[in-house]
C-alpha cells in the first residue's frame, strides 16, 4: 500500500508546472479536493477518528488498564458490549474495557503512522535535496547508496533491531520511519534538480547563501505539495506495519495497544465467541485505513489536474 | 544381599490381571478401526531428534517412539521394562546391572547390544559432542566419572558404564542415587547406532539415514511441516504394537491447529489459552487435562543489584502474599492448574508438599497480613515502591503478569510495570540477572523432588533468584545421601517460603483436546511420556 | 543497454557485501546466544558448541571465513537450530514451497489486480469504481492472521473442501488457502496504480482520437490503453515478485507450509545466526536481480527510455 511512484513522480511534474505558470496551486486544489466526494468523506471519516482518539477517553467508565474481575474469566460469556456495566465495546479476554483499549490503540496506531510518515519525508526530504543541489560526485555517491539501500529488506533489519535493542515506542516510530523514505529521496532529488536552475536559487547562490539555507529556504517550500502528499499515502502502509510488528510480540509495550495489538489478540478469541474482540478494532484499522487513502489520492488528484 | 527387581516377571502377572500395562491393549468390547494412522500436533520444529542431542519436550517425545531405553514408563510412570528386562542394584546401591533382552534388534536387523549403549552415553556426556543435554548425563546422573568427562578433564571412556557382555550393562554410580533407575527412560539415556552415527555425522538422523530401536522408524521429515513414522517390524514386540503409523504435524498457532482438530484432521492438539473451560463444555469427553511435574513462578532477584525494597523480606513476602493465585487458574488459564506456595509439585512421586502458613490463609487474610507486612517495612501510599515483571513473549505470560501487576495495584498499592522481551534476550536478561522480577517455569527431568529443590542451591545453574543460603546448602547436601528424604525436602520448603526468594504461582497441567476413537493415552504419567505403541483406534 | 546492465550488476556485489555487513553486525551486537535453552548448557559444552560453529573465533575471521564460504562453496553453513540440517538444506527444502504459492499469487495478484484496476477506470466515479477501489482497500487491509483462520474456518470445518494446512509436496488443495490470503495483501496496490494510470491513459490524445474514430471501446482498451497503462504496475511488479515468492512468516506459521517464510522472522528469534543470513541474502539478491529485470524490460517495452 505504499504509494505509487510514477504518479507521484507526475504529481512532482505538476506542482513544478503550477510553480511556473504562478497559478495559485493551493487554492485551485481546494476546490478540486471539495469536489472529490470520496476524499471529502475520508476527511470526514478521518476527523471523527482523531476526535475519538483524542477525546474518547474522557467517555469510558473503565481505564484501559484495569481489570473487571467480575468478567475475568467468562468474557466470552458475559463480557459483551453493554452499556450498564460501562463496557461499551465489551471487554477484552482479560476483562479490561475495549473501549476505552480502542480508544488508545487507535491513537498510538494513528501516532506510528504520522511519526513515522513524518521521519521518512523530513530524511528523504532532506537527503534528496542535499543531493539534487549539490549535484555530481556527491549526488552520485548519494543516490547510489539510496539504490543499495533499496535491495535491503528493511522490515527485517527493523525486527532484528526491535529484537536486539528490545521494543521501545521511539525505536517503532524511527524503524518504521526508517523504512520508507527511500522513494522519497529519489522524488525529491529529482525535482530539485530542476528548482536547482531557476532564477531564485541561483540568485541565492549569487549573494552568497548557504547551500543548507538555499535548501531549507527556497528548496524545500516548494516541494511541499509532493511531501504532503506523500506523507498521506505513506501513513496507513506505516499503519499496517505496525500491525504486522504487534503480530510478531514487538509492538507497544502492555498494558499499552495498539490497534494491531487489539485485532491479534481478538483473532485469537473470534471463533470462540468473542466476536466484539476483532469487530471493533477492525472496524477502526479499516476506517483508519480508508480514510487516508482517500485522502491521500484526493489531495493528490486536487494537486494535480493532469489526472481529471 | 542383593536385591533383585524382577520387573518382567511382575508386570507380565499385570499384564493377564488389568489387561493393560505396556502395550496397545484394546478393551473387550472395542473394535479396532481399520485405519490405524495417529495424527497430532505440535507447536514448533525440534532442534534434534537425535537422542544424545535432544533437548525439548516435543523432540523427547519424538524419540521415544524412534528409540528404547533401558526401562520404560507405564500410564502410571512406573518403570516396566524396555530394551532391559530388569536389572540388579548391589548393596551399596552405587551398582547397577541391566539385563538385556536378546530379541531387541535396531531397524536395520542388527541386535541392540550393552556396548551400544556405552557409546550412546559417552557420547552424550563428552564435551566433543556438544549435546545441549550433556548435563544430564554428567550432573543428574551419578555415574562414576561423568562430572569429569562433562568438563574435558578425562576421555569419554573413563565413564563409569561397562558392558560385561552383550546382553549385560554394568553402571557405577559415585554416590547413591535413589532415583536413577528412572533417569534411564529420558531420551537422552536412549541407545544410538555407532555404526551410523560415524558414517553420517550429523545428518545421520536424517529419514535416508536412520536406524533406530523403538517401535517405529522415522520414513519421512520436511521440518516445519510434518513428520512420519512407520511400524518397525524388526522392533522386538512389535506384535503388539497397533498404530501402524504416526504423523507428527507442525502447527504454530493453536487456534488454527484446533479448528483443524475440529474438522477432524488430526487426533490430538493443544487447546488455545484461555478456551478451555467454554471448550469443555462443548467436547466434554475429548478435552482433558492431566497434572504435570511443572511448576510456574517468579522470581526475585536476590542480587545485590536489586532495589533496596527488594532486599526486605517483608517486601517480598508482602508481594507473595499479595495476589489472589486462583484468579490466574480459575480466572486465566481455567484448565485445572494448582495454586502454589511451594516450590515441588504435589504429583511428584513420594513427595508430599508442606503446608506453609501463607497456604493455609484465605485470600483476604493473606492481603490483611500483606498490608501489614508492607507498612511494617515502611513502605505505602507516601512511600510507594514500584516492581517492573519481565517475561518472555507470549500470550499466557502476558496474561497472568498482567492480572498479578493489577492485583498488586489494587491490593498493596504497588505500581508495577511489565516488561516482555523476546526469548533469547529474556534468557540472557534472566541469566544475567537483570531483572527485578521475572517469570520462569520449570519441569522436572526425573520424578523425583531433588530435580526442583535443587534449583534453590546457591551452586545450581539454574538458580535464576540468585537465592543463597547456607542453610538450605547443607539441608540439599544432606538429603542426596538420606534414607527418607522427606523431612528434609519439608524444612528447605519451609525455609525457602519464609525467606521468599520466588514467588510460587501455580503447578501445570498438560491440557489437550483427542478424539474420542483415540485410546490408551496416558493421562496418570505426570512427566507427559507417551509411547505411540501404547495407543490405538477404536471405530 | 548493456553497460547499463553491466553497471548495475557492479552496484549489485557492494550492495550484497553492505547486507552480509549489516547483518552481521546486527549479529554480534544481539544479546542471547543460540545454544542458550531455559536450561542454559554448563560453560564447557558452550565452549564447544562455539568451537563447534566457529564462534569462538575473532569477529574478522569468522566475517571472512563466512564471506569465503558464501561466494566461493556456495555454502551458507550449518544451521544453528536444526542439528542435522544445512543452510542449504533450509533453502532447498522451503524454498519451493514459498516459490510455489508465490508464483500462483502473483498471478492471481496481477490478473485480479489488473482487471480491478481497468474496471475501475473505465467506469471511473460510478459505483463499480468506489466498489472495486474499496474491495481493493479492504481486503488488503484486512491482516492475514485474521484472513487465515476464517479461510480455514469457512473451506476446511464448514464446507470440508480443503486441507486445514500442510504442504504435502503441494498438491493444488493445499495451495488454494496460501494463494488467497497471500494474493490479497498485494493485488489491492495493483489494482490502484493500474486504475491511475489508466484513467491518466484515457484522457491522453491518442486515445481520444482512437474514440473518436468509432473504435469499439473494448477494442480501444485492450489494442492501445492497456500497454501504456500497464508500464507503471511493472516497476511495482519486481520487488512485488520477491515479497511474494520469499513467501510470509504469517501464510506459513497459519498453513504450515514449511516455506521459507516462517525462517525469516524465526532465525532472528532463535539466533540461527546462519538461517538468517543466508535467507537475507537469498531475498537481497532475488531483490536485486527481479529489480534489474524490471527495469530492463520497461526499457524493452517502452522505448522511450534510454540508458
Amino acid at each position: 500500500m505504499y504509494p505509487d511512484k510514477t504518479k507521484m513522480e507526475s504529481l512532482a511534474e505538476a506542482t513544478n508546472l503550477a510553480e511556473v505558470k504562478g497559478r495559485s496551486l493551493w487554492s485551485d486544489a481546494r476546490t478540486r479536493f471539495a469536489r472529490n466526494k470520496a476524499a471529502v468523506g475520508g476527511l470526514v471519516v478521518l476527523i471523527a477518528i482523531l476526535l475519538f482518539a483524542l477525546l474518547g477517553s474522557f467517555f469510558q467508565a473503565w481505564t484501559y488498564e484495569a481489570i473487571d474481575w467480575k468478567l475475568m474469566g467468562r468474557v466470552a460469556q458475559i463480557g459483551g458490549p453493554s452499556v450498564e456495566n460501562g463496557h461499551y465495546f465489551g471487554a477484552d479476554e482479560l476483562g479490561r474495557d475495549l473501549y476505552a483499549r480502542v480508544v488508545q490503540g487507535t491513537g498510538i496506531s494513528i501516532m506510528v503512522g504520522v511519526v513515522g510518515s513524518l521521519v521518512a519525508v523530513i530524511v528523504g526530504t532532506l537527503y534528496g535535496a542535499t543531493a539534487g543541489f549539490f549535484g555530481g560526485r556527491i549526488d552520485n555517491i548519494m543516490m547510489r547508496t539510496v539504490d543499495v539501500l533499496m535491495s535491503i529488506p528493511f522490515m527485517f533489519v527493523l525486527i532484528l533491531m526491535l529484537v536486539i535493542w528490545g521494543r521501545s515506542i521511539t525505536m517503532l516510530f524511527v524503524g518504521i520511519g526508517l523504512i520508507s523514505w527511500l522513494d522519497m529521496a529519489r522524488i525529491v532529488r529529482g525535482q530539485t534538480l530542476t528548482i536547482k536552475n531557476k532564477e531564485f536559487v541561483e540568485a541565492a547562490i549569487a549573494v552568497g547563501v548557504s547551500p543548507f539555507t538555499i535548501i531549507l529556504r527556497h528548496i524545500v517550500p516548494n516541494l511541499l505539495g509532493i511531501v504532503v502528499v506523500y506523507a498521506t499515502l505513506l501513513i496507513p502502509g506505516l499503519i499496517m506495519a505496525e500491525s504486522f510488528i504487534s503480530f510478531l510480540g514487538l509492538g507497544v509495550q502492555e498494558p499499552m495497544t495498539s490497534l494491531g495489538a487489539l485485532i491479534q489478540a481478538g483473532s485469537k478469541q473470534m471463533l470462540y465467541g468473542a466476536w466484539w474482540q476483532i469487530a471493533f478494532p477492525l472496524f477502526f484499522f479499516l476506517a483508519t485505513l480508508f480514510a487516508f487513502t482517500f485522502v491521500g489520492d484526493g489531495l493528490r488528484d486536487a494537486l494535480d489536474p493532469k489526472d481529471r | 544381599m542383593k536385591i533383585k527387581t524382577t520387573l518382567m516377571a511382575s508386570t507380565a502377572a499385570l499384564l493377564v490381571l488389568s489387561g493393560a500395562a505396556f502395550a496397545a491393549s484394546p478393551m473387550a468390547g472395542e473394535t479396532l478401526a481399520a485405519d490405524q494412522t495417529f495424527t497430532y500436533q505440535d507447536i514448533d520444529e525440534s532442534p534434534s531428534i537425535d537422542p544424545g542431542m535432544v533437548e525439548d519436550v516435543s523432540g523427547s517425545a519424538v524419540v521415544r517412539n524412534l528409540f528404547e531405553g533401558l526401562m520404560n514408563q507405564d500410564a502410571d510412570g512406573n518403570l516396566i521394562p524396555g530394551v532391559a528386562t530388569g536389572y540388579d542394584l548391589s548393596d551399596d546401591k552405587m551398582t547397577y546391572t541391566f539385563h538385556l533382552r536378546a530379541d531387541a534388534k535396531w531397524s536395520n536387523g542388527d541386535p541392540v547390544t550393552a556396548g551400544d549403549f556405552v557409546y550412546a552415553w559417552r557420547r552424550a556426556a563428552d564435551p566433543a559432542t556438544a549435546s545441549p543435554y550433556a548435563w544430564f548425563v554428567t550432573d543428574i546422573t551419578g555415574i562414576k566419572g561423568a562430572g569429569a568427562v562433562g568438563s574435558g578433564d578425562a576421555a569419554p571412556d573413563t565413564l563409569g558404564v561397562e558392558a560385561a557382555d552383550d546382553q549385560t550393562l554394568v553402571v557405577h554410580l559415585e554416590r547413591p542415587v535413589p532415583y536413577f533407575a528412572q533417569t534411564v527412560t529420558h531420551a537422552t539415556m536412549f541407545p544410538v547406532p555407532q555404526a551410523v552415527v560415524e558414517a553420517h555425522g550429523a545428518e545421520w538422523t536424517r529419514p535416508e539415514n536412520i536406524v533406530g530401536n523403538g517401535a517405529y522408524v522415522l520414513t519421512e521429515h520436511v521440518p516445519q511441516e510434518r513428520m512420519v513414522m512407520e511400524r518397525n517390524a524388526n522392533y522386538w514386540n512389535d506384535g503388539e504394537t497397533v498404530i501402524n503409523k504416526v504423523v507428527r504435524l507442525i502447527i504454530n498457532d493453536e487456534t488454527q491447529a484446533f479448528t483443524r482438530w475440529q474438522a477432524g484432521e488430526l487426533d490430538l492438539v493443544g487447546v488455545p489459552t484461555g478456551q478451555y473451560l467454554s471448550l469443555k463444555e462443548q467436547y466434554p469427553a475429548e478435552i482433558y487435562s492431566n497434572p504435570r511435574l511443572c511448576t510456574y513462578y517468579y522470581n526475585f532477584n536476590m542480587r545485590d543489584n536489586a532495589p533496596e525494597w527488594m532486599k526486605d523480606v517483608r517486601v517480598r513476602q508482602a508481594l507473595n502474599l499479595g495476589f489472589d493465585r486462583t484468579v490466574i487458574t480459575d480466572g486465566i488459564l481455567q484448565a485445572g492448574q494448582i495454586p502454589a506456595y511451594t516450590f515441588t509439585p504435589p504429583t511428584t512421586a513420594g513427595f508430599t508438599v508442606p503446608v506453609v502458613e501463607s497456604a493455609a490463609m484465605t485470600q483476604d487474610e493473606r492481603n490483611e497480613l500483606a498490608k501489614s507486612l508492607m507498612a511494617e517495612a515502611g513502605y505505602g501510599p507516601d512511600n510507594p515502591i514500584s516492581a517492573e515483571i519481565l517475561y518472555n513473549t507470549s500470550e499466557g505470560h502476558k496474561s497472568i503478569a498482567i492480572a498479578v501487576s493489577q492485583m498488586w495495584k489494587e491490593n498493596l498499592g504497588i505500581e508495577s510495570t511489565i516488561n516482555n522481551m523476546e526469548w533469547g534476550t529474556f534468557l540472557e536478561a534472566r541469566g544475567a540477572g537483570q531483572f527485578e522480577i521475572s517469570r520462569a517455569g520449570w519441569c522436572g527431568d526425573y520424578n523425583e523432588a531433588s530435580t526442583f529443590l535443587d534449583l534453590y542451591g546457591s551452586g545450581s545453574g539454574y538458580n535464576d533468584a540468585g537465592y543463597n543460603s547456607a542453610e538450605v546448602d547443607a539441608l540439599l547436601a544432606e538429603a542426596k545421601t538420606a534414607e527418607d528424604p522427606q523431612s528434609l525436602y519439608n524444612q528447605i520448603e519451609t525455609i525457602a517460603a519464609a525467606d521468599a526468594p520466588i514467588i510460587p504461582i501455580y503447578f501445570y497441567t498438560s491440557v489437550g483436546a483427542r478424539q474420542a476413537t483415540l485410546k490408551g493415552w496416558p493421562d496418570n504419567n505426570v512427566e507427559n511420556a507417551w509411547y505411540a505403541r501404547d495407543l490405538y483406534k477404536v471405530e | 543497454m548493456f553497460t547499463y546492465i553491466a553497471r548495475r550488476l557492479t552496484v549489485a556485489v557492494p550492495t550484497i557485501l553492505i547486507l552480509i555487513t549489516i547483518s552481521f553486525v546486527l549479529m554480534w551486537s544481539a544479546p542471547g546466544s543460540p545454544f542458550m535453552g531455559e536450561k542454559l548448557p554448563p560453560p564447557e559444552v558452550m565452549a564447544n558448541l562455539e568451537a563447534k560453529y566457529g564462534l569462538d573465533q575473532p569477529y574478522w575471521k569468522q566475517y571472512v571465513d563466512y564471506l569465503t564460504n558464501v561466494i566461493f562453496h556456495f555454502d551458507f553453513g550449518p544451521s544453528f537450530k536444526f542439528k542435522d540440517r544445512t543452510v542449504n538444506d533450509i533453502i532447498a527444502q522451503g524454498f519451493p514451497v514459498t516459490l510455489t504459492y508465490g508464483f500462483w499469487s502473483f498471478i492471481v495478484a496481477v490478473i485480479f489486480g489488473v482487471g480491478l484496476g481497468v474496471t475501475a477506470a473505465i467506469r471511473h466515479n460510478t459505483w463499480l469504481d468506489y466498489l472495486s477501489v474499496g474491495f481493493a482497500i479492504g481486503s488488503q487491509s484486512i491482516p492475514n492472521y485474521v484472513m487465515a483462520p476464517i479461510l480455514v474456518l469457512v473451506f476446511t470445518l464448514w464446507l470440508g473442501w480443503l486441507p486445514g494446512g500442510g504442504w504435502e509436496g503441494g498438491t493444488w488443495d493445499h495451495i488454494i488457502m496460501p494463494v488467497i490470503a497471500l494474493s490479497t495483501s498485494y493485488f489491492a496496490s495493483i489494482a490502484r496504480i493500474t486504475r491511475s494510470s489508466m484513467l491518466e491513459v484515457l484522457n491522453s490524445g491518442f486515445i481520444r482520437t482512437a474514440k473518436a474514430k468509432g473504435l469499439p471501446m473494448s477494442r480501444v482498451i485492450l489494442k492501445h490503453a492497456l500497454k501504456p497503462a500497464l508500464l507503471p504496475v511493472l516497476s511495482y511488479l519486481g520487488p512485488a515478485f520477491v515479497g511474494m515468492v520469499t513467501g510470509s512468516v504469517i501464510i506459513d506459521q497459519y498453513f504450515s507450509t514449511g516455506g521459507i517464510g516462517q525462517f525469516f522472522v524465526n532465525s532472528a528469534f532463535n539466533r540461527d545466526y546462519s538461517t538468517m543470513m543466508g535467507i537475507t541474502i537469498l531475498v537481497g539478491t532475488l531483490t536485486i536481480i527481479f529489480n534489474l529485470l524490471v527495469d530492463v524490460l520497461y526499457a524493452w517495452i517502452d522505448p522511450k527510455i534510454r540508458y
